[in-house]
């Protein structure tokens, strides 16, 4: 691990002040950054700890949703009553990620910011535009069973593996920042990750230093929430494809895909099919996929997880 | 896949192969005037944590992990380092209450914290009633991953006791029972090379029902 100095921020602002200067980090849970830290992936000079600034509360908003601090852990946010009575999906995404040590250390905001990668990413060996800008893609061509099938670029075809943020987008969350001049914004979380064009190293519209404070949900829809996660172990591995859904007693909702794309992919023209079945939602979620031979099956993957979904909604 | 860029050999990586070299070659008087040459050892903060019950104050390279800190410098060896990141679940320690994995986390985020190691969950004469169901379950072979798998089995039942959901739950509103499919999912974050298992979810299972 590279050297580097430490301090505890004792408010948002002074956090984001110090993190504008070059190569300052911050430092939620670290379960990310420390593991990429240790095999000099991540190299930061300087980490601002985050744990002081008391943004771990779980608060309803006027409008009737919920405020999560951005560094509430992933187990007290999935534990939550609010959230498994009237946010389900989001409960059942964060229990299907990780493990249960992960999950008791990892925060909302880390969860958001973890990379989005690839087995290249961690291979200091081999090309990867991601880990340094211009070197090329050793995964196109490459190993890339569990790598993106749409959205993806010629310099870039890894995948976010977050359960959670499938969930969150899912759920319309917005992400709430502070920055160095305490000026604050939200930004929705369709627009917060994104694709990799020729900059995959740049993954989320987070200026230099800002500081994310709060991921807040909207007022909750009902409906049935589902989270159906497929993986090559039951438990602790990234998904191959996951769906979460929200799905009323119509037969309409939403549905956002993991494992396919650089981001949660969601097409809201695509989930208007949902009342006529999976192979209709799935014909417009996927109509650009550029699978590669490898990870062509998760085209027919997504489809048949949908359908399960659809009747798992059915029945319930 | 047959590209030979797999196998190349990166300048840092024979800089820091030859730099190792060339130090193990000399003798410490000719090693004097190459240290001047080192980075600057960086400095140490203060942290002081409550470790098996007591307060150890430590100087520390701000990149030492807790794991690092309880093996190397508290010399509490009963934390293990398998993988050392966060995957085998070897140093697996209980902190404020919950069990995380000690080699993803840095010392100094630890400041106050009370940390639980396996020498503070019992004694050889007073074990732990986890402890105790492992040794009469035989929930190991080597022993390697062990003390992790303790200190996580306990974090787990605990973490049933306070109702936190699990992905195996039917309905995730609903309070979780000491099931053995509850503490298989549960445990997942914990690997047994020789394949202890399933009786290490009898040993759970046995102080799951002694608690109930």
């Amino acid at each position: 691990m590279k050297a580097f100095t430490y301090e505890r921020a004792r408010d948002a602002v002074a956090a984001a002040r110090a993190a504008a200067r070059p190569g300052a980090r911050f430092l939620a849970g670290g379960t990310n950054l420390l593991d990429l830290m240790k095999i000099e992936v991540e190299t930061p000079t300087h980490l601002i700890d985050v744990q002081d600034l008391g943004l771990d509360r779980i608060e309803k908003t006027k409008e009737g949703g919920l405020r999560i601090g951005a560094f509430a852990t992933n187990t007290a946010l999935a534990a939550d009553d609010r959230v498994r009575r009237d946010y389900g999906v989001l409960s059942r995404a964060i229990v299907a990620g990780a493990s249960g040590q992960l999950r008791n250390k990892a925060t909302t905001a880390g969860n958001l910011l973890q990379r989005t990668r690839c087995p290249y990413f961690y291979d200091t060996n081999m090309a990867c535009n991601k880990r340094k800008p211009g070197t090329g893609c050793s995964a196109i061509g490459g190993y890339s069973r569990q790598l993106a099938v749409v959205g993806a670029s010629s310099d870039c075809i890894a995948t976010n593996p977050s359960d959670m943020n499938v969930a969150m987008r899912v759920l319309d969350a917005t992400v709430e920042t502070v920055n160095a001049d305490g000026r604050t914004r939200a930004i929705p979380i369709a627009e917060f990750h994104r694709l990799p064009g020729n900059t995959p190293h740049i993954e989320t519209a987070l200026q230099p230093g800002e500081l994310i404070t709060a991921v807040t949900l909207p007022r909750p829809i009902g409906g049935t929430h589902i989270y159906e996660k497929v993986r090559d172990r039951a438990s602790y591995a990234f998904a191959l494809v996951s769906v979460a859904a929200v799905v009323q007693k119509d037969g309409t909702g939403r549905v956002a895909v993991g494992g396919v794309a650089h981001k949660p992919w969601r097409v809201e023209a695509a989930e208007a099919a949902l009342p006529q079945g999976a192979k209709a939602v799935t014909a417009t979620l996927l109509a650009d996929a550029r699978p590669t031979q490898d990870n062509a099956y998760k085209v027919p993957l997504v489809e048949r997880t949908l359908a399960a979904v659809i009747s798992q909604a059915r029945t319930a | 896949m047959a590209d030979k860029s797999e196998f190349s050999v990166s300048r840092r990586g024979v800089m820091i192969g030859g730099a190792a070299t060339a130090m193990a070659a000399h003798s410490p008087a000719e090693a004097q005037p190459r240290k001047a040459t080192m980075p600057p050892e960086p400095a140490t903060m203060p942290v002081t944590l409550k470790v098996n019950g007591k307060d150890r104050a430590l100087s520390l390279d701000p990149r030492t992990t807790l794991l690092d800190t309880l093996r190397e410098h508290l010399h509490l060896t009963g934390t293990k380092k398998g993988c050392d990141h966060g995957q085998c679940g070897a140093c697996t320690v209980i902190v404020n209450g919950q069990r995380i994995n000690s080699c993803l986390s840095l010392a100094l985020q630890h400041d106050g914290d009370e940390i639980t190691t396996i020498e503070g969950l019992g004694t050889p004469d007073r074990l732990h009633p986890m402890q105790a169901a492992f040794v009469k379950h035989d929930g190991y072979q080597c022993g390697y991953c062990t003390p992790g798998q303790i200190c996580s089995a306990v974090g787990v039942l605990d973490e049933i006791k306070r109702g936190v959901p699990s992905h195996v739950q039917a309905d995730i509103t609903a309070r979780p029972q000491a099931t053995g499919t509850e503490m298989r999912e549960r445990m997942s974050g914990n690997i047994c090379r020789c394949g202890a298992y399933s009786n290490i979810a009898e040993a759970m299972t046995e102080v799951a029902g002694a608690r109930a």
